[in-house]
């Protein structure tokens, strides 16, 4: 990572609180979103992170008693995400999301990479396939299944399948990419193939990461937050977030004292 | 409390295992009274019948001579009444369905809408067939007629069908239907897209078992006055009708009709005990077209819920 550009936001939370009902789950948290650089969320279950991260697509929004106040600005258009002005739609049509278990729609490898465009009304054969091929390759998962595409996705293995969630977020060119815990349900293997990924993906999309695991945080990220019980308590680049913490909470949850 | 020595031990375990057998066969026992019972039934109607299974019985409209009746009018008539109940109840109750999973808010007043579609399942039939009488035979002017006819079945499978595709949408992992919003799709693209076609077995299976327990009904259509003496068919599309007209495409459902169960019902009520045999050959068609149906429903379910999977 080079340490002499001057980052560009992407985007920046703004006094976000977020209310599943009564219960307040994010407070009051402030932080930006770095363009085309990865950054991780991190913290102990239950902290929020995923909370946080579901509020830059709307997806709270999928379920009655959520409510969010203050700001999501996403940029250069300087939009609030969550302004009630915006629909939540067109959120999700501009930010991408990657589950924490693979979840490929029960259709062919190729339909599920073709859905986003098809929900866009593109329905051109060969824009598709183009298209399709393009997303599967930035996946990386194009030679595995190139010869198959007509294959039912669910019958791939949970690495290949997660890859393949990849490459059907990917199809229609997100401006951001969120990622929800994607390895806890794979093997090793298939978490360095993700992780490899991730790395190679950040030249073209900005990464938001929730992750369990330190190690991976550390590996794939630029910037890391840490949060604990809904608040924020750190935010920084990773280097110094794991080798000079300035919280001592987040010093306790990094050398395993907490969590 | 010493612990138990290993001979202890046996004499518990051997206790335990007493009572598993004795419940063991206790559930035997009831499971084949309840199987028996059945068995009985169909092979009772089948002897008695017996004389009947000829394809003469399933050309042969009603008749004064026992030997001579058949069941045309009537197996005619039940499909085609099935045919119009299918056609009003499957899209009303699947959207119906859809809507309260997919759409509604939750709140006291879907709540209240639930719980009656629970209730309207338990109404007894015969309500139905009075609510039929008033508004389809008498208000709408449908008579007593095949679409009278269909449309109170219609009515009585509904909650049936509404309950079955609710479950079959329930089924349905949420983080599917997430993966489909994630990517920018309404709800509706949703459901166009993933709920609607993997909740089909389960839909398909309602609307089998609906049409299945609908086709057996005998007091509604007795009371929006089904015929029990039906010498014709209802009149072919196209085909030559009283007065030299011709028969228009839905000229059907607006015939006067019989269906298997008053067929029986009107058998079992002769003095003649010859229609006896009538009625018995009769209940073993209807049981085979109601076995039948549920067949096609367990296959169905098994065949797609093999394709579909998370």
């Amino acid at each position: 990572m080079s340490n002499h550009e001057t980052p560009v936001l992407k985007a920046e939370a703004r006094g976000l609180n977020f209310y599943y009902g009564e219960a307040q789950a994010l407070k009051n948290i402030n932080m930006p979103i770095y363009d085309k650089k990865v950054t991780a969320l991190i913290g102990p279950s239950g902290c929020g992170k995923s909370t946080y991260l579901r509020s830059f697509n709307r997806m709270h929004d999928l379920y009655p008693g959520n409510r969010y106040e203050g700001e999501i600005r996403f940029f250069p258009d300087n939009t609030n995400l969550l302004g009630s002005d915006v629909d939540p739609i067109e959120v999700r049509m501009r930010v991408g999301m990657v589950f924490q278990k693979p979840n490929p729609f029960p259709k062919t490898i190729f339909e599920n990479v073709a859905y986003g465009l098809r929900v866009r009304g593109e329905n051109n054969k060969r824009v598709l396939e183009d298209k399709v091929e393009h997303a599967l390759k930035s996946a990386a998962i194009w030679e595995e299944v190139k010869n198959r595409l007509q294959d039912q996705a669910p019958n791939l293995s949970g690495g290949q399948q997660q890859r393949l969630c990849i490459a059907r977020a990917l199809a229609t060119d997100p401006e951001l990419l969120l990622f929800d815990e994607p390895t806890s349900a794979l093997d090793p293997i298939a978490t360095g193939a993700i992780e490899e990924l991730v790395h190679e993906l950040k030249k073209r999309v900005t990464i938001l990461i929730v992750t369990h695991n330190m190690q991976q945080a550390a590996r794939v990220s630029d910037y890391t937050a840490y949060m604990f019980l809904g608040e924020m308590i750190e935010f920084g680049k990773t280097d110094q977030i794991f080798i000079k913490p300035q919280d001592k909470r987040t010093e306790d949850y990094i050398t395993g004292r907490m969590g | 409390m010493q612990p138990l020595t290993t001979d202890e031990i046996r004499i518990v375990i051997a206790k335990g295992k007493f009572r598993d057998n004795l419940f063991k066969a206790v559930g035997i026992f009831c499971l084949a009274f309840a199987l028996l019972v059945i068995v009985a039934l169909i092979a009772d109607m089948v002897i008695k019948g017996a004389e009947r299974f000829t394809l003469d019985f399933f050309l042969n409209f009603a008749s004064r001579r026992a030997a001579q009746a058949g069941i045309l009018s009537a197996w005619v008539g039940s499909l085609l009444v099935m045919l119009v109940t299918a056609l009003a109840a499957v899209p009303l109750g699947v959207a119906a369905g859809l809507y309260l999973e997919e759409y509604a808010k939750r709140n006291w007043l879907t709540n209240l809408i639930e719980i009656n579609i629970t209730n309207l399942a338990a109404v007894p039939s015969i309500v139905y067939g009075l609510l039929a009488l008033g508004i389809f035979v008498y208000q709408f002017g449908f008579g007593q007629s095949i679409l009278s006819a269909g449309l109170t079945l219609a009515l009585l499978i509904l909650p049936i069908i509404i309950v079955s595709t609710r479950e079959a949408i329930r089924a349905i992992p949420a983080m599917i239907r997430e993966g489909s919003m994630a990517v920018g799709a309404t709800r509706w693209q949703t459901c166009r897209y993933h709920i609607i076609p993997y909740a089909m077995p389960g839909i398909l299976t309602g609307v089998i078992i609906g049409l299945a327990r609908a086709i057996g009904e005998t007091a509604p259509i007795i009371t929006i006055g089904a015929l029990t003496f039906i010498a014709f068919l209802p009149p072919l599309p196209f085909t030559a009708a009283e007065g030299g007209a011709t028969a228009g495409l839905f000229d059907w459902v607006m015939s006067p009709f019989t269906v298997m169960p008053i067929q029986i019902f009107n058998w079992t009520s002769r003095p003649d005990p010859a229609f006896e045999v009538n009625a018995a050959a009769a209940g073993f068609v209807l049981m085979a077209m109601v076995l039948s149906m549920n067949a096609v429903a367990i296959y169905l379910r098994y065949k797609m819920r093999k394709r579909i999977k998370w």
